[in-house]
């Protein structure tokens, strides 16, 4: 490729006219639509079927960076916690095959969580496509139930509108996954390069605000009632609507309560604040949900383990929905008045028509059942064990809620969602939808890469001792690149979660969960991944492990803390069950009491 | 009682799953299943195509016969799907239609005037004791003969579902070799046509791109 084409396709890169067009390769083509895009990292690994666009990439030198990550699946979890940060697309650039298939779970955990990435994977030659060829899979067709959208791009004159289309399907609407499986012929065939400024979609459109009718009818429900209750998800904070639903709270006087992806779009510190709800919700506010007269679900999607039985969730209450989906309209639970539309859109429309009110009752009835069983308060561990609360509880005193929590899956998840009071939005960043092990890290990665380019918050990562080893080789890349992430692995020696159900519900036959006596020396882990290593193992270590970790801020830190493995998470809504048929702590210590 | 309010219909939810006696007025019509009839226009494309029929496995979803073809349009293909499902449950089916990316437009035609068709070939063995009796059968269903051999021959017939059931009800005591049908087709008879929202009472469509206004 002769260097003078790409100093003069500078100048034409915007033009319309396809005579000013320069004539690129695929592979070029690729890399320059992601500079039009606007695109500033990729999370990547290179392998034959794109060894074309890693050449090219090392030719032009684009405007974004390139971030090699270890394993792929760490690749397309990065670009999650990417995109909740930054609330911009993740971007993941993988071969054909073994890549394309290591990105599978990323791609289904974004797809439950409505998380936009774009996941580009290369794929063998068009005419060597379905003769089982070397490192060949059926990308499209392993991804077609998991993606928003996906392509196959089988003309390099369709790549640059592919990518446009791409990024556009999922920034828009309810966001989510798109894969574009690129050939490798088509990296290396010629086509003049335009990149369209206006995507050609034409099945496809995003709503916008809701119908007038049905925000008066909202707006007379929200009146009417006198238990109302805001039940808030992930879709306020991805349509950036926290703001109107704080000023909707508290014009109103509705209390708030979030689903884990909702934590940071209503401060916890407020009066109106219920925390989180659900299988491991507080107690008051899974008896607020039970009693309510109203509710009112705003980007939340009724998941199963916020509604336990779904058949007696709420009972007594009428439902409004706002979602941008309407396919989420009275899929779990019938909706009594659906909004259709942006949550923030929808939340200004509504702003006007609601009348102040006075709910004084109540917040007096909710109050009663936060007395009844107060939330923030565990059971201070006898021996000289550190309470795995009390670790999430100093984090919080470290940052004062000015950080980005990356959790990966299990007990250590929900304490981090009970304990931690989040105060802003696009400030928890977890694995909801598909609870994948082994998703805390790279996101964290992918955060503390998103903080490069505008916020400047603590990213700060709680990790299990099972979980951590899923993707601990994404170490090396934080590593590399200095990230000062703050990893905490609560360390209990255990599936901790699985050992809870297993104590709970299968009379404590703790069938492989047992982690010891092989589980990993973390500080070594740690070490040997050039990062630094800390450990406590009593309380009064726990504060001085955190100082110390708080003085590095040129790579990583892991801070291991050895937990009991008996510690369990309370409240807790058996799956399937009413929600307010909930066992507490009190429960427990009733059990061990009778043995 | 008369100034308590109605139950909710997540209470009624809750009725019918402790099957506890539910009032008159209290019935749902939307919990009711029926059978509807979909069209779907799509772009011409295997990859589409594959996108609507995996939705149904994917979700679930009932899918009792589906016919696919191009219209006057060649890039794009209609296909008809019949489903069966309560209110909820198809408003499910056309919303998650409608949300993929390559499908134009989603109708139910079921509450709408409209045809519907379905082809069927049969394939039926014959003596000359039972041959008038397999070509009486064919005319009251007007169907025809297309392909005859000493031995078998191939009846052609269409019309709506009902009628091809009913016609190969009545051909099975001759010996059916082989039957192929296409699935039902279907259009409405107006020139425009508005499917009614089967959760009106709950939800009047949203409008798209930013401009809000009822219908
Ligand atoms: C990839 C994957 N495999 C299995 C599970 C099931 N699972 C959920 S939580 C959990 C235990 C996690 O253990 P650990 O990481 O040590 O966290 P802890 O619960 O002890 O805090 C398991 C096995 C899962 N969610 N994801
Ligand atoms: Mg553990």
């Amino acid at each position: 490729m002769p260097t003078d084409t790409l100093q003069s396709s500078d100048s034409a890169t915007t033009a319309n006219g396809a005579h000013d067009a320069p004539t690129l390769k695929g592979s070029e083509i690729f890399v320059r639509a992601l500079e039009e895009e606007g695109v500033d990292r990729v999370f990547g690994h290179p392998g034959g079927a794109v060894i074309k666009i890693y050449d090219a990439m090392e030719r032009i030198q684009p405007s974004y960076d390139h971030v090699l990550v270890r394993h792929e699946q760490g690749g397309t979890h990065a670009a999650e916690g990417y995109a909740k940060a930054t609330g911009r697309v993740g971007t993941v650039l993988v071969t054909s095959g073994p890549g394309a298939t290591n990105t599978v779970t990323g791609i289904a955990d974004a797809y439950l969580d409505s998380v936009p990435i774009v996941v580009f994977t290369g794929q063998v030659p068009t005419h060597l496509i379905g003769n089982d060829s070397f490192q060949e899979t059926d990308t499209t067709g392993v991804t077609r139930s998991i993606t928003k959208h996906n392509f196959l791009v089988r003309d390099v004159n369709e790549l640059a509108s592919t990518v446009r289309q791409a990024y556009h399907i999922a920034r828009t609407g309810r966001p989510g996954p798109v894969v574009v499986d690129i050939p490798k012929d088509v990296q290396m065939s010629e086509a003049p390069f335009l990149y369209p400024e206006e995507p050609d979609l034409d099945g496809y459109s995003v709503p916008g605000a809701a119908a007038p009718s049905q925000v008066d009818r909202a707006a007379q429900m929200i009146e009417e009632a006198e238990k109302p209750l805001l039940y808030s998800g992930g879709g306020t904070i991805n349509a950036d609507a926290p703001e109107a639903l704080t000023r909707l709270a508290r014009k109103a006087n509705i209390p708030v309560t979030t689903t884990l992806h909702g934590l940071g779009a209503f401060p916890e510190t407020d009066d109106l604040a219920l925390g989180w709800l659900g299988m491991h919700g507080f107690y008051h506010t899974n008896m607020a949900v039970q009693n309510a007269d109203l509710i009112i679900a705003c980007g939340a999607r009724f998941d199963d383990r916020v509604t336990g039985d779904v058949e007696a969730w709420a009972p007594n209450a009428e439902i409004i929905h706002i979602d941008i989906d309407p396919s989420c309209i009275s899929k779990n639970v019938y909706a009594d008045c659906a909004l259709i539309g942006d949550a923030q859109e929808v939340l200004q429309q509504l702003l006007p028509k609601v009348e102040p009110k006075d709910t004084t009752d109540w917040l007096t009835q909710i109050d009663e059942w936060r007395e009844e069983c107060p939330p923030y308060e565990y059971e201070a561990s006898e021996n000289d064990d550190i309470a795995p609360e009390s670790v999430v509880e100093q984090l919080y005193e470290k940052t004062q809620g000015d950080a980005v929590m990356v959790t990966d899956v299990g007990q250590h998840q929900m304490w981090v969602c009970q304990y931690y009071k989040f105060g802003q939005t696009r400030s928890h960043i977890s694995s909801g939808g598909l609870g994948t092990m082994g998703f805390g890290l790279p996101a964290a990665m992918g955060a503390a890469f998103g903080m490069r380019e505008g916020r400047d918050l603590d990213v700060v990562c709680v990790s299990g001792d099972g979980g951590f080893v899923m993707n601990a080789q994404e170490l090396s890349v934080a590593a590399r690149h200095g990230l000062p992430l703050k990893i905490a692995v609560l360390n209990n020696n255990y599936l901790g979660m699985v050992r809870q159900w297993q104590s709970l519900f299968h009379e404590e036959r703790f069938s492989h969960t047992d982690l010891r006596p092989t589980n990993p020396d973390f500080v070594k882990l740690a070490e040997a991944h050039h990062c630094v290593g800390l450990r406590a193992t009593s309380p009064d270590e726990v504060g001085d492990v955190i100082d110390q970790a708080w003085t590095v801020d040129d790579r990583p830190v892991l801070m291991e803390f050895q937990v009991p493995k008996e510690e369990m998470v309370f409240p807790m809504v058996p799956a399937g069950a009413a929600s307010d048929d909930m066992l507490t702590e009190m429960f427990n210590k009733e059990k061990m009491a009778e043995k | 009682m008369s100034d308590e309010a109605p139950l909710t219909r997540q209470q009624i939810r809750r009725k019918r799953k402790f099957g506890e006696p539910i009032l008159p007025e209290e019935e749902d019509e939307a919990e009711q299943e029926h059978r509807h009839i979909i069209a779907v226009e799509l772009e011409n494309t295997i990859g589409a195509l594959n996108r609507v029929t995996n939705l149904f496995s994917a979700r679930g979803f009932n899918l009792e016969s589906v016919a696919v073809g191009e219209t006057e349009e060649p890039s794009v293909a209609r296909l008809t799907l019949v489903t069966v499902g309560n209110d909820r449950i198809v408003a499910q089916i056309t919303r998650q239609l409608d949300n993929l990316v390559n499908t134009y437009d989603v109708t139910d035609l079921t509450d709408a005037e409209h045809v519907e068709r379905e082809l069927c070939l049969l394939k039926v063995q014959y003596t000359s004791e039972t041959r008038p009796e397999i070509l009486d059968i064919k005319d009251i269903f007007r169907g025809r003969v297309v392909n005859v051999t000493p031995e078998t021959m191939v009846l052609e017939v269409t019309g709506p579902n009902k009628k091809i059931n009913a016609f190969v009800g009545m051909m099975e005591e001759h010996g059916i070799e082989e039957v192929a049908r296409s699935g039902q087709v279907a259009m409405h008879r107006a020139l425009e046509y508005e499917a009614p929202n089967p959760l009106a009472s709950a939800d009047a469509e949203s409008t798209t791109n930013g401009s809000a206004s009822d219908e």
